[in-house]
């Protein structure tokens, strides 16, 4: 692992590695939402609007692992203080907030028709909502450590307090709302019909593949601001 | 055991006096939120009653954001923890003491403040009972995050805007069960409430001890 912390190493396997994931993540979502649009039945009771589900539910997974991404490499980075596993987490922070907002924005389309509400208390709903916001103070938090160059541990610590925090969350907004109403409508949880299960998990690969190539390539476009500002201030220095 | 004693007199002295901003203005924060609500929805008794709890439990909330600025960052900049560091007393230590002194300086007066202001909220018996148990379990984890957050953010010099934003998201279980214990319906959301608290007030000290020594190295 410490191998990569020459950052040297680390950009010579990701000036190949991110294109490859990102067209490779672009071709398994493109064929897997391709055949879960045209190609899947649409269901018995919610029609074609079902078949939303092929980016909601990938959205809501990558969402989550988003966090489980920053938790990892903040923990590597605060007990080896290994410097990429900071522009790791880093990197990670923004496609996870987007997945999160994509899952909120389809989730509230879904619901549309098939409960008839734009937004609904739910736990599950409810405790993305508040991962959201989670994301957003972690980036924030962030900018404001890289403006006033502070200690990259400061938002790993906030995102291993995150961690910590985020089952809680999700446990007590699952009582909060079991507590105030029961649930209204609770979406046909039989077992998937394996016609939808073979496209979901291709979109997930996909999405997944997609979001790797994103962290890549946004720890490279961190790496070169480093080291484009080491640059000038060399270049100063030797004019002065 | 004694310079934990010390330390905890000096922080009160400074969080209780008035070099810090005062214990009185997160209070005043919090009783003027519960006199604003009835202007904005009106003066019916009833629905005051039904609210207004839940009303009580946001205003702590908020009010718990406002002492954050002066919690930790003074101290760094005046080399308190560095000092400290030199006779050998972990950071971990001092934010303990931190936390009990921060509690001591906000709780106390907030859940006293609370039942003047229940009055005019209309809550009454069995609701304020369980308001004033609630803010009692739920304060010492409001102030376990604030200690994180103001240990965080103490290096930043936009600290104080982004306290709240980092806050709020933490803050929501406690919220959850505090307010949930109003309704009467469940015994076990308060004690849900106070082992949040617990949890919240066991990883405080750590998070915000390796908070300032990162500040530190920054």
């Amino acid at each position: 692992m410490h191998g990569f912390a020459n950052p040297k190493r680390f950009l010579a396997l990701a000036s190949w590695l991110t294109p490859l994931l990102l067209l490779a993540g672009l071709a398994v979502t493109t064929a897997a939402l391709a055949y879960g649009y045209f190609l899947v039945p649409p269901d018995r009771l919610m029609g074609d609007t079902v078949k939303i589900l092929f980016i909601h539910v990938p959205a809501a997974w990558l969402g989550m692992g988003g966090w489980t991404a920053i938790a990892l490499a903040s923990l590597v980075h605060l007990v080896w203080r290994h410097p990429l596993a900071a522009l790791a987490a880093r990197g990670a922070a923004v496609p996870g907030m987007v997945f999160t907002a994509i899952c909120l924005a389809t989730g509230s389309l879904w619901g549309r028709p098939a409960w008839g509400t734009w937004w609904e208390w739910d736990g599950r709903l409810t405790s993305m909502l508040v991962l959201l916001f989670l994301y957003a103070g972690y980036i924030a938090l962030a900018q404001a450590v890289e403006r006033d160059g502070s200690s990259s541990r400061i938002p790993a610590i906030f995102g291993l307090v995150g961690a910590v925090n985020i089952p809680i969350i999700n446990r007590s907004v699952v009582w909060w709302n079991s507590l105030h109403q029961p649930p209204s409508i609770t979406i046909g949880k039989s077992a998937i019909d394996p016609a939808f299960l073979w496209p979901l998990l291709a979109a997930t690969v996909g999405f997944s593949l997609l979001f790797g190539g994103v962290v890549l390539a946004r720890m490279r476009a961190l790496l070169a601001d480093i080291q484009a500002e080491a640059r000038l201030r060399r270049q100063a220095l030797a004019a002065a | 055991m004694s310079a934990a004693a010390a330390i905890l007199r000096r922080d009160l002295a400074l969080l209780l006096g008035n070099g810090r901003g005062g214990p009185l203005l997160p209070v005043l924060f919090f009783c003027a939120v519960a006199v604003l609500f009835p202007f904005a929805v009106g003066p019916d008794a009833k629905l005051l009653a039904r609210t207004g709890g839940g009303v009580l439990w946001v205003a702590a909330l908020l009010a718990a954001i406002l002492p954050l600025d002066r919690l930790i960052a003074p101290d760094i900049e005046a080399g308190f923890f560095d000092q400290l560091a030199l006779r050998g007393v972990a950071e971990e230590a001092v934010c303990a003491v931190r936390l009990v002194a921060h509690w001591l300086s906000f709780g106390p007066l907030l859940v006293l403040a609370s039942v003047p202001v229940s009055a005019l909220l209309a809550l009454e018996g069995e609701t304020l009972r369980l308001l004033v148990l609630g803010l009692l379990a739920g304060t010492p984890g409001l102030a376990a995050i604030g200690l994180i957050i103001a240990a965080l953010t103490a290096s930043l010099r936009s600290g104080a805007a982004l306290a709240g934003l980092l806050l709020v998201p933490l803050a929501i279980p406690l919220l959850i069960f505090g307010a949930g214990a109003l309704a009467g319906g469940d015994p076990a959301a308060l004690a849900f409430c106070a082992a949040i608290s617990l949890v919240l007030c066991a990883i405080a000290p750590f998070a915000a001890g390796a908070a300032v020594r990162a500040a530190r190295e920054g």
